[in-house]
């Protein structure tokens, strides 16, 4: 059980979030941020591994992950 | 004492642990000194590689905390420029010795007094000043050393000390008054690691903001009004009744009293004016003697740097004269003598 | 659920500057987490460059001083000599150390300095537009060599790992990237290590990071990575080339 999430007001829209990913569930969301940047956002959730490889290559500390059991 | 060795001597007295520097003729001979008396008082001395990096790592050791100078000459004055704007823009105090040399370029050994602009006039980019003090003895030497480390403590900002090769070469009895305990002021602000202070310390010079760099700029301004206003130095010799008022600072002070007893005997009324500190300057004493003599004479080992000084303080209520040897030469009592029975007698400005 | 990463206790929850795609902010993130990990982040004072990451005295929450361009390492060096059990280290992009810097830079390595240099090399210039660094490649093109650098005009890129690894008193230099996740993890095992060497009063350390500068490569960060891949790593091999055993 993991959970992906963004803090989209820092989002640059760099995109390397969506090559780090292995599951490649990472996209750029059509909306775009205060910034006026294409956000990173993830829409299958269940898919998620909660590996983190995505928060180590996000340049923005925009991700956060969660992993283990929903409490 | 020499007068190279009471630069060392005066600093270790200050309180001063550290000094970083580079050889340069003619100041080493204070580089010799420290070299071994800082380790005997528990100090560092350090040859750096370079001007540029003996002033840096006098602005790491300021960031730490510590009192701490470096000494130079002319061209290697001119290579810590850029740092002395940074360090006056980060608010950090040191104290910088310019054994003044001739110049322009790489000039000679000589004792020239060239770099007054330089050093007053503020040599880095930027709107800033530094406090200037010229000694004229070796006991002046070594007490404006502690004087030097203080201003620039209160103040936080660099201090410069500006002396020639004559100053450093000389020789005099002084008295060393140990007994003085040395209290330096607490550093709330210095980069010595967040436990160490209440939150964290930034040391920067960097403030993108427009607005924020004008507001530090008159923060500096304040500061700088403020310093005019209290620690303006000057001596004056003679000057009550004096229709000449000679002005010189350092070395060639000390020509110029010996010229205004000569010139009493000869019957002319010749007074002298000492800027101790050559920045801030000691404009009002000008502006008094102005109203009282029929003329100044200016004498320096330069072109007319402080005359420009001197015609700001005169106002124009009295010519100002200059008589100058330049490029590593002293002006000779006698000829100063002469140049003075020569202006005593002329109305007008010039050089 | 629990949270498996975290913002390093020793980085500021400020927003970076840094274009989309710049790779300043995972270094940042990186020596920050290293500063928390060996817990000295009480003690730690950081000397910010000229350039890009002049801004990294805003970013790390931790004493810092900014340095004028190219004196970082003997503004550390200062700090070190009056205050020796402290730990400092100097964040510097490429311009800062290995163009006006690089006297400084040998000099300190040279007497062995306890201190850790963070070298960020993007082979371009970044805040004053996009022009050559002593590290862009030859044939790259930038504002000031158009028609792409020639060593004829513009002499040969300067591998600051190589250069430095020999000198006595160096204790750790490694060559890193940050281009991927897998990277990015040996990255901060490679600061890590050069941290610890000052910790243990064992000479100077240097972690050379490569880099991407999307906005002035004219790519996108993904084009940017992919650049790295094959323009740059095999001009700058990644790895270590000096440890305590000796130049690798």
């Amino acid at each position: 059980m993991a959970r992906v999430t963004f803090r989209e007001d820092r989002c640059k829209g760099c995109q390397l979030c969506t090559t780090a990913c292995p599951k490649k569930i990472i996209f750029m969301a059509s909306s775009i941020n205060e910034m006026g940047y294409h956000v990173a956002t993830v829409t299958e959730q269940e898919k998620c591994t909660g590996c983190g490889l995505c928060v180590i290559m996000c340049p923005d500390m925009v991700i956060e992950v969660e992993r283990g059991r929903e409490n | 004492m020499k007068g190279n060795d009471a630069i060392g001597e005066g600093a270790i007295l200050a309180g001063c642990r550290h000094f970083f520097g580079y050889p340069i003729t003619p100041q080493s001979e204070v580089t010799h000194y420290l070299a071994k008396r800082l380790p005997e008082v528990g100090g560092l001395f350090m040859q750096a590689e370079s001007e540029l990096a003996s002033i840096n790592l006098v602005f790491g050791a300021a960031c730490a905390g510590a009192r701490v100078m470096t000494a130079s000459s002319g061209p290697g004055i001119s290579l810590m420029q850029e740092e002395l704007s940074f360090l006056a823009g980060s608010e950090l105090p040191c104290v910088l010795v310019n054994i003044m040399r001739g110049g322009p370029g790489l000039g000679n050994i000589g004792p020239s007094q060239a770099d007054y602009f330089q050093a007053t006039k503020g040599g880095g980019h930027g709107d800033y000043h530094i406090i200037v003090l010229a000694p004229n003895s070796v006991q002046e030497i070594l007490d404006i050393m502690k004087k030097a480390f203080d201003l620039s403590d209160m103040y936080r900002m660099p201090a410069m000390v500006l002396a020639d090769g004559i100053m450093g070469q000389m020789m005099e009895p002084v008295v060393i008054d140990e007994e003085k305990s040395i209290e330096i002021p607490p550093r709330p602000w210095a980069t010595i690691g967040r436990d160490y202070h209440e939150d964290r310390n930034e040391i920067n010079s960097l403030f993108v903001i427009l607005e924020e760099m004008e507001e530090v700029n008159l923060r500096l301004l304040h500061k700088y009004e403020e310093i005019r206003a209290k620690e303006t130095l000057c001596e004056d010799y003679m000057l009550d009744d004096a229709e000449v008022a000679l002005v010189a600072f350092g070395t060639v002070s000390r020509i110029c009293r010996a010229v205004v007893d000569k010139a009493r005997e000869q019957g002319i009324r010749a007074g002298l004016i000492r800027p101790i500190t050559l920045w801030p300057f000691p404009y009002d004493v000008i502006s008094r003697t102005a109203k009282s003599v029929q003329c100044f004479l200016v004498v320096e080992m330069n072109m007319g740097q402080m005359f420009e000084d001197i015609e700001i303080g005169a106002k124009g209520r009295a010519p100002v004269y200059h008589y100058g040897r330049l490029g590593g030469m002293v002006p000779l009592a006698k000829d100063i003598l002469e140049e003075l029975k020569r202006v005593s007698e002329r109305g007008g400005t010039g050089r | 659920m629990r949270k498996i990463t975290a913002r390093p206790y020793s980085l500021r929850d400020v927003p970076f500057h840094y274009c989309p795609g710049c790779m300043h902010g995972i270094a940042h993130r990186l020596v920050a987490e290293v500063i928390d990990e060996l817990g000295v982040s009480g003690r730690t004072i950081g000397i910010s460059s000229v350039g890009c990451s002049v801004f990294a005295k805003h970013y790390f929450n931790v004493d810092m001083i900014q340095a004028a361009h190219g004196r970082a390492p003997s503004i550390a060096t200062g700090v070190k000599r009056v205050l020796p059990d402290r730990v400092l280290f100097t964040y510097q992009g490429d311009g800062d150390l290995a163009a006006i810097g690089i006297g400084d830079f040998i000099h300190t390595a040279y007497r062995g300095e306890k201190i850790t240099t963070i070298f960020v090399n993007n082979a371009v210039y970044g805040m004053t537009g996009g022009q050559m660094a002593p590290t862009t490649l030859i044939g790259q093109v930038t504002k000031t060599t158009p028609f792409g650098r020639s060593v004829e005009i513009n002499g040969n890129p300067i591998r600051v790992c190589e250069l430095i690894a020999p000198v006595e008193g160096v204790a750790y230099v490694e060559r890193v990237s940050l281009h991927n996740p897998k990277e990015i993890i040996k990255a901060k095992k490679a600061i890590k290590k050069a941290f610890e060497m000052q910790l243990n009063g064992i000479g100077f350390s240097l972690v050379e990071a490569l880099s991407a500068c999307p906005t002035n490569l004219g790519l996108s960060p993904l084009e940017a990575v992919k650049w790295m891949e094959e323009k740059m790593i095999p001009f700058y091999p990644l790895g270590v080339y000096k440890s305590p055993a000796g130049v690798v």
